[in-house]
């Protein structure tokens, strides 16, 4: 075997961090992590938030981020040790052996210049091409990479090309001069479920067209499966596993990589539909003051008592306004909806207390949904006063009763949102809901801001509830496998339509209307070679087209 | 309230002096306001101190000197603090009180409400504050409860943007919606879930904002129209004793040394108190 | 009609509205009192035929909607009206001294904006080092100071102690270019003191501001050095709103300069409005305020409009 491209010893990354009312000081971030990547080869770095894969990304180019610093260790790269070179190498190295692709293309081309020009520069910089044949390799890269109008998207601004086209743009500047190893920082994370199998497969075949090596950052493992040769499994700095994607898959070692990979996997049995619905949608149509369209036409759907309706669709779908409309937050232009057997008024103003406590909801950001300048046991207790008029030790208890409902014990009550991780945060949002005794709760995207685990645990606490409490979930999700776990029925949204609707085992059987089988057939599966096999079988294009 | 930078400290140290010499101003003066006590402009005891006294003078009973007409410059200067401070902390909660509560009004309403007070700001503000104070001086008499009025008016524009700013900020923050949808009342609203969230940039504000009514109240008597003579006031005793700057007298840069501590000193309390804010987003906000 | 040259027709039609908005909002900022102008203007020991002559000169017995609208239609045709304290031409006496005081302006700016721009660019080329620490320090000193403090230590200084300017900047038609620059040295000097603070410190912020973008860590991993990335990336992004800036301190220097010539005795429009509020004469107050308020609102007006200009949404629309 010959030298590898690629050699990281040991390596330290070290931050400063700045704790509320603490003095900023330093800590280490990445504690040692080793590996080693030949040419052409992709390395999959796979981790939750926190783990330090963007960080080891970075630090591949000797570049920290913000008060980012790398410590300790040796990395690397074509035989010199890349540490420790002058500034000049590593400007050489950046941009000309080694290129970075970004999650947010959007923000990392300068919105004030033409795509072509940013898209060459680096390789004109660093005298691997004449300006005229930087420009000619960009055109055949946009061609290859399934950008509409190779020849010509390069004179476009940013702004005027669409997010799935400008990651491949952001592909195209990274391939451009002919680097030995692109960095691949989440690039398909920002992406809707059906554009990013597109943008995947581009990338994917440029790696293999171009004979590049490259470091996949990302943490979605079903993702990684598709584009990698290896993978190094990443926990709050630390290696867990590292080997092939054959065996980090299907033989994982580590009991981390092993829940990774099993994640999702919650079974749910399909409940029947029982008993009268406790909300009915009926034709209900919508749009915001002062535009001129609608954003939600025509739409029905009822969920039935202690049953979950999971609503799914991509950005821009409709989902979320459906819930604006239930909560009385946008009152629709015509429909109604009918709420534990009553009309609902459609405004919020005109509810009844009661309408408003048995219709609760939770939110996709925990963090802004919790007021941070009150503890825990005011969140949660003041629903139990405002409802019930709970006072004093007989409020204390049920706040303990809610906290203890939610896996969390009775030392949490006097704490600050801000002194809680991201999953604690959650579950006081559930607990605040829960405090109402509602009939229903609305669940917007609860689990899409948290890490894969974290969301396990949420979505097992959420359907624990289910059972005792007898609540009815609207649960708005973009996931679908989510939706495999938690659902009874689905209505499937696109365009602001439900495109189809119906029981779990009936939405999700085939046969499939054209939008449902893109949809379904996006979601990432985590098996080798599952891109090909979707991509030979698609009927519809993708929207990000 | 530990950890307290250095810099708050003193900013601090020297605020809280300024306001007792304001406060305490009749027992602290060496001498009366308006008492004429020696010489016009003789030298002052610093000055002999330091050897940088024009000749023939080899002691002086004023720390300051005197000023255009023979008195005494420390006894101006501590009543002058007295006058400037309460003109400024009086205008200052003129301009606090409406701005706010009239920002998070409208941010809280909505509407045309907000749309017509915000355009009528808009429009105040598009008038230099100097320039307007000025037009409204020329035909209202020149007393103290009119410059308060005049300045904390003119002044409680920006206050209002601020207020507004930061409670539309918050008013779409997610929990804002959860008290809404819980059915609570706009004044749970304001009290529980908007103000305690926008009181720190509130209070840093609250600070320029006095410094900016030091300096204006100060700009205008020294351009005649504001407190007028024989009451002291920093801007005045610069107008008072600038004449003597052309023949080398220092007296009409004291008030300088003054308003500059001051300000300096509310700076930083300011910006502590701002930073203090940020921090509890986590470092970065 | 392409959505660029609407925003700019918007515009300029907004700021032609709040002129004349503004117009009003100072013709009623002299009537604000519940009383009678002509009383205040005289005090309380005013005769009854003074007051009956005051009032007839001021037109106070028409309604006031007439008196402004004759006002305005006066301005429209370069009529300011007519001092009440000197009975002359307000136009007239204004012509010579708006032009002395833009002589002033242009000075201070011309030296101001290319220093302030510099130095913020040294900030942040050396953030948190020494050299920023010196320029925030400078900052914070002279926001603290009002203008015509500076103006006194530096004429105590200069003038009095070192005596390489006069203290008092006279000038007339008589004198040479050089003369006349030598004699409002001063003043430019403590204009641009008072200016170059603010304008240095926000020109820091907005370049920092989009030296935090995520574009700028691309041209760093491209390689680029430090001259590249600020010249090349963050320079066309910052011309916005660095303009901003420059135009909101002119905004700012146009008010510091009736202060400022009040100190060194300039025979310029601060000091001629100044003299004239303090003997209540509202018809050249007015004319003034206006004048002031119309500089202010035009130098923002440019300021959008290069925002709008280097906007590149706007320039390439989809």
């Amino acid at each position: 075997m010959s030298d590898p491209l690629v050699n990281v010893r040991d390596l330290k990354i070290g931050a400063t961090v700045y704790p509320p009312g603490e003095r900023p000081h330093d800590i280490e971030i990445v504690h040692g992590v080793s590996f080693d990547l030949q040419k052409g080869k992709v390395l999959g770095l796979i981790g939750e938030s926190g783990a330090g894969k963007s960080t080891i990304g970075l630090a591949s180019m000797a570049y920290g981020r913000g008060g980012v610093k790398i410590t300790g260790g040796e990395v690397w790269i074509n035989g010199r040790d890349i540490l420790q070179t002058s500034v000049r190498d590593v400007r050489a190295l950046r941009g000309g052996e080694v290129t970075y692709v970004s999650q947010s293309a959007a923000a990392s081309f300068n919105p004030a210049k033409k795509i072509m020009e940013q898209v060459i520069e680096a390789a004109v910089e660093h005298g691997k091409f004449s300006k005229k044949d930087a420009e000619a390799r960009a055109r055949v890269l946009f061609a290859k990479l399934g950008l509409p109008d190779p020849d010509n998207i390069g004179d476009r601004y940013p702004h005027q090309v669409s997010g799935g086209q400008l990651q491949r743009c952001m592909t195209a500047l990274a391939l451009c001069p002919e680097p030995d190893l692109v960095v691949f920082d989440e690039p398909t994370t920002a992406l809707d479920v059906t554009t990013q199998i597109d943008v995947l497969k581009a990338i994917k075949e440029a790696i293999r067209d171009t004979g590049v090596a490259a470091l996949y950052i990302t943490h979605d493992l079903a993702v990684v499966a598709q584009v990698s040769d290896d993978i190094m499994v990443l926990r709050h700095g630390d290696m867990v596993e590292y080997g092939d994607v054959d065996q980090i898959i299907n033989a994982p070692r580590e009991d981390y990589t092993k829940a990774l990979v099993s994640v999702r996997s919650i079974e749910h049995e399909e409940k029947a539909p029982a008993g009268d619905p406790v909300l009915s949608i009926r034709n209900v149509t919508a749009r915001y003051k002062g535009t001129k369209f609608d954003v939600l036409h025509n739409v029905n759907a009822d969920l039935y008592p202690g049953q979950t309706l999971a609503v799914v669709g991509e950005s821009g779908s409709g989902k979320s306004t459906l819930a604006r409309v239930i909560t009385g937050l946008l009152p629709p232009r015509e429909g109604e909806i009918e709420f534990a057997g009553r009309v609902l008024s459609p405004d919020l103003a005109s509810r009844t207390r009661d309408d408003l406590r048995e219709l609760q909801m939770i939110y996709q950001m925990a963090d802004v949904a919790m007021n941070p300048r009150q503890t825990v046991g005011t969140i949660i207790g003041r629903p139990l006063e405002f409802y019930f008029d709970m006072k004093g030790a007989e409020k204390r208890k049920r706040i303990i009763e809610l906290l203890d409902e939610i896996e969390l014990g009775e030392e949490f009550i006097d704490r600050y949102p801000a002194e809680l991780s991201g999953g604690q945060k959650q579950r006081v949002c559930i607990a605040r809901a829960l405090a109402a005794k509602p009939k229903m709760i609305i669940c917007d995207e609860v689990t899409s801001a948290l890490d894969p685990l974290v969301a396990d645990g949420i979505l097992k606490l959420l359907l624990n509830l289910q059972k005792i409490e007898n609540v009815a979930y609207l649960f708005i999700t973009h996931d679908l496998a989510t939706v495999r776990a938690i659902s009874d029925n689905i209505a499937v949204m696109y365009q602001g339509r439900v495109q189809r609707y119906g029981s779990k085992s009936e939405v999700l059987s085939p046969p499939f209307d054209d939008y449902t089988d893109l949809l379904l057939g996006s979601v990432p599966e985590m098996r080798l070679g599952w891109l090909e096999e979707v991509i030979a079988n698609r009927k519809m294009e993708s929207a990000g087209n | 309230m530990k950890n307290i930078p250095i810099s708050a400290l003193i900013g601090l140290f020297f605020t809280a002096l300024y306001f007792l010499m304001a406060i305490f101003a009749p027992l602290i003066a060496p001498y009366g306001m308006a008492e004429v006590v020696g010489d016009v402009w003789e030298p002052s005891r610093i000055e002999i101190m330091l050897g940088i006294a024009p000749d023939g003078f080899t002691e002086s009973q004023y720390w300051l000197g005197t000023d255009n007409i023979g008195r005494d410059l420390l006894s101006r200067m501590i009543y002058g603090g007295r006058t400037t401070i309460f003109i400024a902390t009086m205008a200052t909660v003129v301009s606090f009180t409406l701005g706010s509560v009239l920002g998070f009004f409208a941010a809280v309403t909505g509407g045309w409400v907000d749309q017509s007070l915000s355009r009528f700001v808009d429009l105040v503000m598009s008038i230099p504050t100097l320039i307007f104070a000025l037009v409204v001086l020329s035909v209202t008499p020149v007393t103290v409860p009119m410059l308060i009025i005049v300045m904390g008016l003119l002044d409680s524009t920006r206050v209002y943007r601020l207020a507004r700013a930061v409670a539309v900020d918050i008013e779409v923050m997610d929990y804002v919606e959860a008290a809404r949808l819980r059915g609570e009342g706009t004044s749970w609203i304001i009290f529980r879930e908007i103000l305690p969230n926008a009181l720190s940039p509130l209070v840093a504000e609250m600070g320029l904002r006095f410094i900016f009514m030091v300096l204006f109240v100060s700009t205008l008597s020294f351009l005649g129209l504001g407190v007028q003579p024989p009451e002291a006031d920093w801007g005045g005793i610069v107008k008072e004793n600038k004449d003597g700057i052309v023949y080398g007298i220092p007296a009409a840069l004291v008030p300088a040394f003054a308003i500059a501590t001051l300000a300096i000193s509310v700076n930083l309390v300011a910006d502590w108190v701002l930073n203090r804010t940020t921090s509890l987003k986590g470092g970065r906000g | 009609m392409p959505l660029i040259a609407k925003l700019l027709v918007q515009r300029i039609a907004l700021g032609l509205l709040l002129l004349f908005l503004v117009s009003g909002l100072i013709f009623a900022g002299t009537m604000i009192l519940p009383g009678d102008v002509a009383q205040s203007i005289l005090g309380q020991s005013a005769t009854p035929e003074a007051l009956a002559n005051l009032r007839a000169e001021l037109g106070l017995n028409e309604p006031a909607m007439q008196r402004y609208f004759n006002w305005l239609g006066g301005i429209l045709t370069g009529d300011l009206g007519t001092a009440l304290t000197s009975g002359t031409d307000i136009a007239e006496s204004i012509g010579k001294r708006l032009s002395n005081t833009l002589f002033l302006a242009f000075w201070a700016a011309i030296i101001a904006v290319p220093l302030a721009i510099f130095l913020g660019l040294l900030a942040v080329r050396f953030k948190d080092r020494w050299p920023d620490k010196m320029i925030s320090a400078v900052t914070l000193a002279s926001i603290s100071i009002p203008e015509f403090l500076i103006g006194y230590v530096l004429m105590y200084l200069i003038a009095v102690k070192l005596r390489w300017f006069p203290s008092v900047a006279m000038i007339n038609d008589g004198m040479s270019l050089g003369d006349k620059l030598s004699a409002i040295a001063l003043p430019v000097a403590v204009l641009t003191l008072v200016v170059l603070a603010h304008m240095m410190r926000m020109t820091r912020a907005a370049i920092l501001n989009v030296m935090q973008s995520a574009y700028i860590e691309t041209a760093e991993l491209k390689g680029l050095n430090g001259f590249q990335v600020i010249f090349r990336h963050a320079f066309p992004n910052a011309i916005a709103p660095i303009v901003n800036v420059v135009m909101l301190n002119l905004a700012y220097l146009v008010v510091g300069v009736v202060v400022i010539e009040v100190v060194f005795v300039y025979p310029g429009m601060g000091q001629y409005l100044v003299d004239h509020v303090s003997k209540r004469d509202v018809p050249v107050v007015q004319a003034c305020g206006l004048i002031f308020a119309a500089v202010y609102i035009g130098l923002n007006m440019v300021a959008d409009i290069v925002a709008i200009l280097s906007n590149p949404r706007l320039r390439h629309p989809k």
